[in-house]
């Protein structure tokens, strides 16, 4: 009936298996084809389209008024302050983990790697209770460190100690499955020709997997960013002291400041955009990378990074 | 105490200080927390933990966050896999559009998701403006509560099973055209069952990240107890409330079930990345 109309049956000839047999039939492929343009849009779409309207409903002026507010000012600066802590600290452990995990083999190694991903599957707002339960008033350590003046929950320090813990496994996530696929040929063959550890981490592994060190270093940085709940517990909504930008954009919701909040949460909302428009182009670095390390012997690998530093 | 690196090479160098700072780091930031809230918990009476978790209340929060869960998950899953069937099947303009937006709810930090989901679900929101008169509630309801999940937890389907949908081998389709099977029962006796790993593992990761979730929700559930008021919410009422034997009960709960859905995941697929390689 629609023989004519199908994409890619050129010659129907009878007794071979047609293309068009391994595909459906056209009204069947425009209609999920629309289907999912229709379910995408309105499911992801216009949310995000949702936060810029609204941030703008009352103008540019209200909007930029709304973000010069001193409590937002000041939550925007916490959520700065506590990213260029995790951020760093985040890569660096990320690098160890995956040093030692992705490149070695060992007992235990298995069960450690399972572990790596605890954070991520834990609800962050049961995160939040455990440093409550470590750090507060009457947890583990809270009256000791009270006896020094240092307070952690409903502070600054908490707030950057759960950030910690929920963007801790992002880097190393990345970069594992990579080292493991690139395997030491590379390396080894650095070290016999007489390079140093530090050097052939430099010059030879760090090369190899600086797409997807940039990769989880940006889902690390967005998670440091957009954290909630288990910032919400710790943080005890201190105006102007503990809030983060995402703390801001609850409380300005909740005095039904429909602009104030909006218009914070149309920065995490870029934030987001350039998240995924950054990720889209480094998934096709590393897996360009990745396919080469599965490809490819030691030789090519080491090829690639010639071509890389030149 | 362990024979160490014995089936790796030990040419390269460094495993011994990453291994250290691994796991120092790992020990002070994760598992610290993790036994002071076992420790917590454990010190409370056995009796008193099996009240608190049999509350109407809690069992109400705890019944919305894993059914909800598991619903929103089933629902992702059926349209994950057309998604994803038609992200990796079909060419057609804005393609690469949509598979990068794929990611959005996961980039998008979830207050942000709540007040927008909030704001378009209200009765004079975008899309609650027409779904109201038709009695369709779904802000401050249970409905609500499930799309919410749904929202954060597809971008996980989408991932697994995209994948696993590349690499399906042709000839397993050919097979079937040539033993007669027509595209459904291709479908449904050969593509699904091929993938069901791929469905399952899919399915668990968004179950697993809607389970705990809270900053999408509590904005759109309107968190009323015993209707739809979810067990984070009830965790920081508790907490509110200086209940920290309460808190740290549910808690427990919730950790656990964590700790059993990363056992069953890593068991069906090993290492997940958000980069498909």
């Amino acid at each position: 009936m629609a023989a004519s109309l199908r994409s890619n049956s050129r010659h129907h000839i009878r007794g071979h298996a047609p293309a068009s047999d391994l595909t459906e039939p056209w009204p069947i492929r425009l209609a999920l084809i629309l289907g999912t343009i229709l379910f995408l849009g309105l499911f992801l779409v216009l949310p995000l389209v949702a936060v810029f309207a609204q941030a703008l409903a009352k103008g540019w002026e209200a909007y930029q008024s709304a973000l010069c507010q001193p409590d937002t000012v000041s939550s925007i600066w916490l959520t700065l302050l506590t990213t260029a802590i995790c951020v760093p600290i985040g890569t660096l452990f990320g690098l160890a983990a995956a040093w030692c995990l992705g490149k070695f083999d060992f007992p235990g190694r298995k069960l450690l790697l399972a572990l790596l991903d605890l954070p991520l599957s834990v609800s962050p707002v049961v995160v939040g209770l455990m440093f409550v339960l470590v750090f507060g008033r009457h947890g583990w350590l809270g009256y000791w460190l009270e006896s020094y003046g240092i307070k952690i929950i409903f502070a600054v320090p908490g707030v950057v100690l759960v950030t910690l813990f929920v963007t801790g496994p992002y880097v190393a996530r990345e970069l594992i499955p990579l080292m493991e696929a690139q395997g030491t040929e590379a390396e080894e063959a650095a070290l016999v020709l007489g390079a140093n550890g530090w050097q052939t981490f430099w010059r030879v592994t760090l090369p190899q997997v600086k797409w997807g060190l940039l990769y989880g270093i940006i889902l690390c940085n967005a998670r440091a960013m957009g954290e909630f709940g288990a910032v919400s517990v710790v943080s005890g909504h201190i105006r102007g002291k503990t809030n983060t930008m995402p703390l801001q954009v609850e409380i300005l919701y909740n005095e039904y400041d429909f602009v104030g909040a909006f218009a914070v949460a149309s920065l995490l909302a870029g934030l987001a955009l350039i998240t995924l428009v950054l990720k889209t182009i480094l998934e096709s670095k590393t897996a360009h990378q990745m396919a080469l390390a599965q490809v490819s012997g030691p030789e090519t690998t080491v090829a690639i990074n010639s071509n890389g530093a030149t | 105490m362990f024979g160490w690196p014995r089936v790796s090479p030990r040419v390269l160098p460094g495993f011994g200080l990453t291994l250290g700072l691994t796991l120092l780091y790992w020990s002070l930031m994760v598992f610290l927390p993790v036994i002071a809230l076992l420790m917590r918990a454990a010190g409370i009476a056995w009796d008193q933990l099996l009240q608190t978790i049999t509350e109407p209340r809690v069992l109400a929060a705890l019944g919305l966050s894993f059914g909800g869960a598991a619903l929103a998950a089933a629902l992702d899953t059926v349209f994950g896999f057309m998604v994803a069937w038609v992200l990796v099947r079909y060419r057609f303009p804005g393609r690469r559009l949509l598979d990068a937006l794929i990611d959005l709810p996961f980039a998008m930090p979830t207050a942000v998701s709540g007040i927008a989901l909030t704001s378009l679900y209200a009765p004079s929101g975008w899309i609650g403006q027409w779904l109201v008169p038709l009695g369709i509630e779904v802000a401050y309801t249970r409905l609500g509560v499930v799309i919410a999940l749904m929202f954060i937890g597809l971008p996980f389907v989408v991932r697994t099973l995209q994948p696993a949908l590349e690499q399906l081998d042709p000839e397993l389709e050919e097979a079937a055209v040539c033993l007669g099977a027509g595209r459904w029962a291709t479908l449904w006796r050969v593509i699904l069952p091929t993938l069901r790993p791929a469905l399952l593992t899919g399915f668990s990761l968004a179950f697993s990240r809607a389970v705990g979730e809270y900053g999408t929700i509590v904005f759109i559930s309107g968190n009323l107890p015993m209707k739809t008021e979810i067990a984070p919410l009830l965790i920081v009422v508790k907490l509110e409330q200086y209940d920290y034997a309460g808190a740290a009960a549910i808690a427990v709960v919730m950790l656990v079930a964590a700790l059993l859905l990363l056992t069953l995941i890593h068991r069906w697929q090993t290492g997940y990345s958000f980069l498909r390689a």
